[in-house]
C-alpha cells in the first residue's frame, strides 16, 4: 500500500464515492496538506527555538497540526475513490500534487516571520474550524469543534507573541514589520475559492473560507495594530500552491519529510 | 525571612550536620530552605545539571528526524517525545534552581564546555533506526538509573524525578514498537535496525550507567577504590542509592530477552546467562571501554555543542525582546495584554489562572501558607 | 530565583488542578517574562497528559513561605495536642476505632 497504483483496483472492488465525494476530497486534501506542511515546518525549529520553552510550546503546535493533517488526509483518501491511506499521501506523492497554500510552506524564517506566518494561519484556521464545525457531516464537524479548540492556543501563542515583538525591542520590532512584509502577500490564497469549493458550498457540504476573510482581517489587524505595527499594504498577492505549483524550496521540504519512507518500499512502520 | 538577626549564627554548624545526618538516616525529604553541607548542595547542583543539559542535549540526536519520521504516527510519537525531553529538562533545571543556582548560568556553563551532557548524546543518529535504538536502549538505561531517584533524599530532585520517570516509561514503550515494527519489516529495515543497536550499545551500556565502580564490573583496584568513594558517599547522602555496576547489571538483564524477542544481536559476543549469579555476564566495562565509548571531543560531539549554541544565540533577541515588553507591562503600559483574552483572567496578588475562576486568590494565599515553603522553592 | 540574575525572566510557582475534585496543587515552577507566557509554559510543560481541569502560576516572589527558623514558632503549638484526634478519646462502639466512624 505504499504506492499509488494498485490504488483503482482496490476502489472498483469498494463502494463507489458519492457524487460529491471528488470534491469534498479535494478540498480536505487542502486543508490536510496546509497542516502537514506547516507541522513540517514547525518541527525544523524544535531544538532550535529561541528558549527551551519555545521548543515545547512550537513542537506542541507542530503535533496538533500533525494530528489535524492525519484526520484530513485519510477522510481525502477514502473519499477520492483511490484508498490510499494518509501515509500513502503524505509520503508518495510528488511536490506536484501538494495542494497547501503557499504561506504555509514559506520558509521558517526568523522566530519573527515563524509568527507572522503563525498569525495568519491560525486566524485563519479558527474562524474555518469553527465554520467546519457547524456542518451537516458529524465526522467532518465533530473534528472541526476539536480543531478549532486546538488552534485557538496556538493563536494565542501567535497574538502573544506579535504583541512581545512588536512592542519589544527596536530590534523585534524591525524584525516583527518584516516578518509580516515577508508572509503577508501569501495570506490571500488561504481565503480563495475555485469551483470545487464554490460546487462545495453551494450544496452546504462544507463552508467556503472566502467569507470569511473580512473577519479575519479584522483579527489580526487589531492584534497587529495593538504590537504598534502596520498590517502591510500592497496589492502583489501570490498563488499557486492549491493548484501544485509551489515555490522552488517546497521541493526540498517534500525531499526530506519523504526520504526515509521512500527509502524502503514496502516498509512497515 | 523575618527571623531576629543572629538566630542562625547562633546555631552550631555541628548541630545542623547532626541535624541533617539524622533526617537522612531516617529517611527523611531534604527541602530547599533546609541547611545542606556544602559538598551536599554542590553534588546535587552537579548531577542534576548535568541530567538537565542531557534531556536538552539528548533532544538533538532524535530532533534531527523528526522531518524525516516514515509514518505520521511515528512522526507525532517522536515530537511527543522529543517534547518530553525538552520538559524534563526544564523540570531538572527548576528542581537544580531551588539550590541556588540560575538556570541561565547552568546553560551558560554548558554552552562554554564547564558542565557536560552525558557522552551519550555525542554519538551521531545516522539512521531512522537511531531513533528506536535510542529510546530502547538509553532511555530503558535511563529508566533503570533514574528510578532509584524518584526516592533521592532531596525533596524537589525526587519530585522532578517522578514526573520524569513516569514519561519516560511512554519513551522506552515507543522505541521497543518502533525496533519491532522495523524487525518485523523488509530485511532492509531489520538490516538498520541491527545496526543502530551495534552502534548504540557500547554508549548505553557504559556511559548511562559511568564509569565502573566495584572490581566486579572491571575496574581496577584504584579505581574501584576511587569511583566506590565517590558512590559511596552519594548513597550516604541518599542522592544515589545503588552502585553503577549494579544498575548496569539490572540493565544488561532486562535487555537481553528483550533483543532475543526482536531478533536483534547485541553487540558483545560475552553475553551468556550465568545460572550461578543469576544474571546475564558481558563484557566488563574496563575505563578503556568506558574511554573509548566517550566519544569525547569527536566532530559530533563538538556538533552538539555547536548547536545548541546557535539556537541560544539565534534566540537572544528574542528573549530581550520578551524581556523588555515584560518590563514595560510591569509599568502598565501594556495593560491591554491582561485583558486581552478571556481563557487567561489576571487575578489580584500576582496570581494568574485558567479555568475555576470563581475561585479567587484566596485558596491560592491559603496553599502557599499551608504549604510552609513548598511553594517558595525559590531558595 | 526571579532576583538572581539580571535580565532572567522571572520565576512563577504552577498550581494545578488535575482532576474534578481535587484541590490545585503545587506542581512546579517555570521561568516565564510576563504572566501571560508563564501561563501557557505551564500549560505546555505541566499539562501534556491528562485531563487537567485548571491551572494557576503565581510570581515564586510573591509567595510569603515562613522560613525554618521560625518553624518552632509556626508548628510547635501543633505538636502535643493529642486531644485534636479522635483516637485519644474512648471508642464509639465496641468494634474499635476502626468501626466506629461510619456508624
Amino acid at each position: 500500500m505504499t504506492t499509488t497504483s494498485d490504488a483503482p483496483a482496490r476502489t472498483a472492488a469498494g463502494t463507489p464515492p458519492a457524487p460529491d465525494g471528488a470534491d469534498l476530497a479535494v478540498h480536505l486534501l487542502r486543508l490536510g496538506d496546509d497542516a502537514l506542511v506547516l507541522g513540517q515546518r514547525l518541527c525544523q525549529w524544535i531544538t532550535r527555538a529561541p528558549t527551551i520553552e519555545e521548543d515545547l510550546a512550537l513542537s506542541n503546535i507542530a503535533l496538533d497540526l500533525i494530528g489535524h493533517a492525519r484526520v484530513l488526509l485519510t477522510r481525502a483518501g477514502r473519499l477520492d475513490g483511490t484508498g490510499r491511506t494518509e501515509d500513502d499521501l503524505a509520503f508518495t506523492r510528488s511536490e506536484r500534487e501538494f495542494t497547501n497554500a503557499l504561506l504555509t510552506e514559506l520558509h521558517n524564517g526568523d522566530f519573527a516571520v515563524t509568527v507572522a506566518r503563525q498569525l495568519a494561519y491560525t486566524h485563519y484556521a479558527v474562524l474555518y474550524y469553527e465554520a467546519l464545525a457547524g456542518c451537516a457531516d458529524a465526522e467532518l464537524a465533530a473534528f472541526g469543534a476539536r480543531a478549532a479548540k486546538e488552534v485557538a492556543f496556538h493563536r494565542l501563542h501567535a497574538d502573544r507573541w506579535t504583541l512581545r515583538l512588536g512592542r519589544g525591542t527596536p530590534e523585534s520590532a524591525r524584525r516583527m514589520r518584516q516578518g509580516l512584509e515577508r508572509v503577508w502577500p501569501y495570506t490571500g490564497e488561504l481565503f480563495d475559492e475555485d469551483d470545487v469549493v464554490r460546487r462545495l458550498a453551494a450544496s452546504g457540504a462544507v463552508p467556503s473560507p472566502a467569507p470569511l476573510r473580512p473577519e479575519w482581517e479584522r483579527r489580526v489587524t487589531e492584534v497587529v495594530t495593538r504590537a504598534g505595527l502596520t498590517v502591510p499594504a500592497g496589492s502583489w498577492r501570490a498563488r499557486g500552491g492549491r493548484d501544485g505549483l509551489h515555490t522552488e524550496e517546497f521541493g526540498l521540504l517534500v525531499a526530506e519529510l519523504q526520504s526515509v519512507h521512500r527509502r524502503f518500499p514496502g516498509g512497515t512502520w | 525571612m523575618n527571623a531576629p538577626a543572629g538566630t542562625a549564627a547562633a546555631v552550631d554548624d555541628d548541630e545542623l550536620l547532626a541535624h541533617f545526618d539524622a533526617l537522612l538516616a531516617e529517611g527523611g525529604t531534604v527541602e530547599p530552605r533546609d541547611w545542606m553541607p556544602d559538598g551536599y548542595r554542590r553534588m546535587l547542583i552537579r548531577q542534576i545539571a548535568q541530567h538537565a543539559h542531557s534531556e536538552i542535549i539528548g533532544m538533538q540526536p532524535e530532533g534531527a528526524w523528526l522531518t524525516r519520521a516514515p509514518s505520521l504516527h511515528r512522526k507525532s510519537v517522536l515530537i511527543a517525545k522529543v517534547q518530553d525531553e525538552a520538559g524534563h529538562g526544564l523540570y531538572l533545571y527548576s528542581a537544580a534552581e531551588t539550590l541556588g543556582v540560575d538556570r541561565a548560568d547552568l546553560l551558560d556553563a554548558l554552552h562554554r564546555g564547564q558542565q557536560r551532557a552525558s557522552a551519550t548524546f555525542n554519538h551521531p543518529a545516522l539512521t531512522w533506526a537511531d531513533t528506536g535504538a535510542i529510546a530502547w536502549l538509553t532511555d530503558g538505561a535511563a529508566v533503570i538509573n533514574q528510578a532509584p531517584l524518584c526516592r533521592t533524599s532531596y525533596g524537589p530532585y525526587a519530585r522532578a524525578m517522578r514526573r520524569v520517570c513516569q514519561e519516560e516509561a511512554f519513551h522506552v514503550r515507543q522505541g521497543y514498537d518502533l525496533m519491532r515494527a522495523l524487525c518485523e519489516g523488509t530485511p532492509e529495515q531489520k538490516e538498520m535496525a541491527q545496526d543502530a543497536v551495534d552502534r548504540w550499545w557500547l554508549p548505553a551500556v557504559a556511559l548511562m550507567f559511568g564509569p565502573p565502580d566495584t572490581e566486579a564490573g572491571g575496574a581496577d583496584a584504584r579505581t574501584a577504590a576511587l569511583g566506590a568513594a565517590v558512590s559511596r558517599r552519594a548513597m550516604a547522602w541518599g542522592i544515589k542509592r545503588h552502585t553503577n555496576d549494579e544498575l548496569r547489571q539490572r540493565f544488561v538483564d532486562q535487555c537481553v530477552p528483550q533483543a532475543e524477542r526482536l531478533g536483534l544481536t547485541l553487540p558483545d559476543p560475552a553475553i551468556r546467562w550465568n545460572e550461578e549469579r543469576g544474571h546475564y555476564d558481558f563484557t566488563p566495562v574496563d575505563w578503556d571501554v568506558y574511554r573509548e565509548a566517550l566519544g569525547d571531543d569527536t566532530v559530533w560531539a563538538r556538533q552538539r555543542i555547536a548547536h545548541r549554541r546557535a539556537a541560544h544565540e539565534d534566540g537572544a533577541w528574542v528573549r530581550e525582546a520578551a524581556a523588555a515588553y515584560a518590563a514595560r507591562a510591569d509599568d502598565g503600559a501594556a495593560e491591554e495584554a491582561e485583558d486581552e483574552a478571556a481563557v487567561a483572567v489576571g487575578a489580584g496578588e500576582g496570581a494568574v489562572f485558567v479555568g475555576g475562576a470563581e475561585e479567587g486568590t484566596g485558596e491560592t494565599g491559603a496553599c502557599a501558607v499551608r504549604a510552609g515553603g513548598v511553594a517558595g522553592e525559590d531558595a | 530565583m526571579s532576583r538572581a540574575r539580571e535580565g532572567a525572566p522571572a520565576s512563577w510557582e504552577v498550581f494545578l488542578r488535575a482532576r474534578r475534585g481535587l484541590a490545585h496543587q503545587h506542581v512546579g515552577s517555570v521561568r516565564a517574562a510576563d504572566p501571560d507566557a508563564a501561563l501557557a509554559l505551564a500549560r505546555d510543560l505541566y499539562t501534556r497528559r491528562g485531563d487537567p481541569l485548571s491551572l494557576w502560576v503565581v510570581r515564586s516572589d510573591a509567595v510569603h513561605a515562613a522560613s525554618p527558623d521560625e518553624r518552632d514558632p509556626y508548628f510547635a503549638g501543633a505538636r502535643h495536642k493529642p486531644y485534636r484526634y479522635p483516637e485519644h478519646f474512648a471508642p464509639l462502639t465496641e468494634k474499635g476505632p476502626e468501626g466506629d466512624d461510619h456508624e
